[in-house]
């Protein structure tokens, strides 16, 4: 989990930044042929060129402060383009992306706050794909769906709230896999909440022993439910839970996505979770609704790749037609697994069938993680 | 013969490569080591050092690479290297065009990293919001003599009755479905497998490496089924090398195939062309068990009964009867259910088979007992005169006791890769 930098990027922030820019003190040190150097300290963040060609660049970034530093590359809107987090003190990465012709801000984020002082760079020369307008359509459609998805978890959590507050365990019960599906469809956007993802999703197991007594959200009460049988004296958690969705919901109007790191990226951390949490069982340890989270993930790399496609067929035919069938086999193999509208307990699957839904999984994450590159032209 | 090569190339692409010529080579190097550098240009473009070297002491210098490329897979004759991971994969598609396109990335693949060179564009300097072709844990690591061995299982000509790759006619009759052997456990979830892959290396992250990289190449068209590291080499090849000692400290498979024999090879070990599948001529034929040893049990039993069970003293590794580790065994001397002598050609109608087995150790089992073994790799001509007659022999073993087959597979590896062909391209052309 991560604190969305795109929180303090908004647009006005970024301009003023800009005005504060502290530019060149030039030393980039030794650096690799064609890399940019860039030198973050705790208050500059100097850039050896600021007239770069279009395409592939290399950002060879040092942080000589005393502070984890971040890098980001902002549009003129002030959203994120491409970042690097977590530049430890002392040390020294490269950064790899690319920029199509056009000014951009760079930003040195000491403390990893999203704000820190920044330099403006012009980028001429030939469009890579990335400029492509059918990207920006994608994002903004992008984001009305995961608008509607976070709204549909927010109905469907109202009325499980409602039946935990009434102490109705079977209702509630029913109610409680539902209304998580919206939020698992957007988890990797709805991630970027670092103050409020831990409070509404985290697993008892996942948590350390002094975060124990602080826990809450959706699988306190999944297990209050299943392994107590009762909810009682567990109405404020609910109505917690309910608060903490709205001001997702709130939060979400005021973020720009982007294509590259929020859609094709995001799709591929949307298979990670099913990989490494659902194909487990380790999410649902007492519901074992592992199944219904499950396809929440998929649906939501499907949408991704949906409002993507177009753009893959055309740049790479053969990834198009790998993330076809790989998308195809998942949910063919989810089938087996509906019953009555929904999916069975997880703690009724057997080995062979995990093993066939992880390699079903792992076929389909491959490809989806080549998106990103694809996408960035 | 009793060889056992500890060095050597493979002796198909390098026609001479007998005793004398490698014992010529490795004192050449010794004599350059001391002479300097100056003249090792000239030495190696006379002699081929590029392929395997040798210090002064006639091991491999690991950190040399051994050519993909070759009339015969490399990883069969090739000197046995010091770590495996061994892979069996099923085929999860239908579609034979996705299974030649995998078979062809994998080939590219494997002739970089035997090469030492990382996979595609490599592990660093792509795009920072893209995965890296290569999963970088073996930068800046020598090619270590890895070598990448395929092999094709029953299951790839025929599943459930089913012709999936219209394969089925070609399926060559060695490739026999293996016959249930008195003491057999085998267990489904390590058996069997549509393909396999050996990966050995002196490095045995050089190896891991290796697999990883083709699992996740494979991904949406294989899936792993199982896989087994191996730590120590139980066979070795080398004339007057100390054959390597298995878990119960013995010294097993002194009589192997060296793999310098031009000749024992082409008798036992390479598929002929005029044995009934052409696509297989130059190929050979692999059986992998894993055989679980019941280490405990083991290592309560008395020395001389230790000796006894396997035919051959513990220290030296001589034959019963016998002083030296390589002198030649007289069958009447051991037990009549001793390993050896069950074991040894002269009770199997000269039947001889190439091993390059490994031990491996996965930890310890529910019970607190050592989850060890030897996994054994066998190369052969035809598996029905090689393993399954050895190893029909091998049922009164007195060494059963104390051992279980619980794992097998076998696999028809096809010949090797010329440049610009790919794995298995005999049998889909």
């Amino acid at each position: 989990m991560r604190v969305a930098p795109y929180l303090a990027a908004t647009g006005v922030a970024a301009v003023s930044m800009t005005l504060l820019a502290a530019c060149g003190d030039g030393d980039g040190g030794k650096t690799r042929a064609g890399a940019i150097a860039v030198t973050a300290t705790d208050k500059s963040c100097s850039v050896a060129k600021t007239d770069l060609t279009a395409g592939k660049v290399t950002f060879e970034i040092t942080n000589k402060g005393s502070e984890v530093n971040e890098f980001e590359v902002l549009r003129p809107d002030g959203s994120i383009l491409a970042e690097r987090e977590n530049i430890g003190p002392g040390t020294k990465t490269d950064f790899v992306t690319k920029l199509n012709p056009g000014s951009y801000t760079l930003l040195c984020s000491a403390g990893q706050t999203g704000k820190g002082p920044t330099t403006t760079v012009t980028v001429t020369g030939k469009a890579a794909g990335a400029g492509d307008p059918r990207l920006a359509t994608a994002a903004a459609e992008y984001k009305t769906y995961v608008l509607a998805q976070v709204n549909d978890s927010y109905t469907r959590t109202e009325a499980f709230v409602a039946a935990v507050k009434a102490g109705d365990v079977a209702k509630a019960k029913e109610l409680y896999a539902p209304s998580r599906i919206g939020w698992e469809s957007v988890e990797s956007v709805a991630e970027k909440f670092g103050d409020l993802d831990p409070r509404m999703d985290a697993r008892e197991a996942d948590l350390k022993p002094e975060e124990r007594k602080n826990w809450s959200g959706w699988h306190l009460l999944e297990k209050a439910l299943w392994k107590d049988g009762s909810v009682k004296g567990k109405e404020k958690y609910a109505d917690q839970l309910l608060k903490d969705l709205g001001e997702v919901r709130t939060r979400l109007n005021t973020l720009t996505l982007d294509p590259v790191n929020d859609m094709a990226a995001g799709a591929k951390s949307l298979m990670d979770e099913v990989a490494t949490g659902k194909v487990t069982g380790e999410e649902e340890a007492f519901s074992h609704t592992d199944l219904v989270d499950f396809k929440g993930n998929v649906d939501g790399a499907k949408k991704v790749y949906d409002l993507l496609r177009p753009i893959v067929r055309e740049r790479d035919a053969a990834l198009a037609a790998d993330l076809d069938g790989g998308f195809k086999d998942v949910y063919d193999l989810l089938a087996k697994h509906e019953k009555n509208g929904s999916y069975v307990s997880y703690d009724t699957v057997g080995e062979a069938d995990r093993k066939a839904l992880s390699d079903a999984v792992n076929a389909l994450g491959e490809p989806l993680s080549k998106l990103a590159k694809v996408v960035a032209g | 013969m009793t060889g056992e090569i500890e060095n050597g190339t493979e002796s198909n692409t390098e026609g001479d490569t007998g005793t004398e010529r490698r014992r010529e080579r490795m004192s050449r190097r010794s004599m350059l080591g001391l002479s300097g550098t100056g003249l090792i240009a000239g030495a190696a473009a006379g002699v081929g050092l590029d392929r395997t070297a040798f210090a002064k002491e006639g091991r491999p210098v690991s950190t040399e690479a051994v050519s993909f490329y070759g009339g015969h897979q490399a990883g069969i004759a090739t000197p046995v290297q010091d770590r495996l991971h061994f892979a069996a994969f099923d085929v999860m598609t239908g579609d034979r065009a996705k299974l030649v396109r995998l078979l062809k990335e994998w080939t590219e693949a494997a002739a970089a990293m035997t090469a030492g060179r990382p996979v595609g564009d490599g592990a660093v300097g792509g795009l920072s919001v893209a995965p890296p072709d290569d999963t970088g844990e073996a930068l800046g690591l020598p090619a270590s003599r890895l070598t990448l061995t395929i092999g094709f299982g029953p299951g790839l000509f025929e599943k459930d009755g089913k012709d999936r790759f219209g394969l089925r006619a070609k399926r060559p009759a060695p490739l026999v479905d293996l016959p249930h052997f008195p003491g057999d456990n085998l267990d489904p979830a390590r058996s069997g497998g549509d393909i396999a892959v050996q990966a050995c290396a002196d490095d045995p992250q050089v190896a891991v490496h290796a697999i990883r990289n083709l699992a996740r190449i494979g991904f949406g068209t294989v899936a792993i089924r199982w896989s087994q590291l191996g730590f120590g080499k139980t066979s070795s090849t080398t004339p007057d090398a100390q054959t390597p000692r298995n878990l119960f400290g013995f010294k097993d498979g002194t009589e192997n195939i060296a793999g310098t024999d031009a000749d024992l090879l082409g008798k036992h070990v390479w598929a002929g062309r005029g044995d009934g599948a052409p696509w297989m001529a130059g190929g050979s034929y692999l059986v992998a068990r894993r055989i679980r040893m019941h280490i405990e049990i083991w290592d309560r039993t008395p020395l001389g009964e230790q000796e006894d069970i396997i035919g051959r003293d513990k220290g030296e590794g001589a034959p019963a009867g016998a002083a030296r580790e390589h002198d030649p065994v007289v069958l009447e001397r051991l037990k009549r259910d001793s390993h050896v002598r069950l074991a040894h050609p002269g009770s199997n109608g000269g039947a001889r088979i190439l091993r390059r087995g490994y031990s491996f150790t996965d930890g310890t089992d529910g019970l607190g007992r050592l989850e060890a073994g030897l996994f054994f790799l066998a190369y052969q001509r035809d598996p029905r005169t090689g393993f399954v007659r050895i190893q029909q022999s091998l049922a009164s073993d007195a060494m059963n006791e104390y051992i279980q087959h619980v794992g097998s597979g076998i696999f028809a590896c096809p010949p090797g890769v010329r440049k610009g062909g790919y794995w298995g391209e005999t049998l889909f052309a």
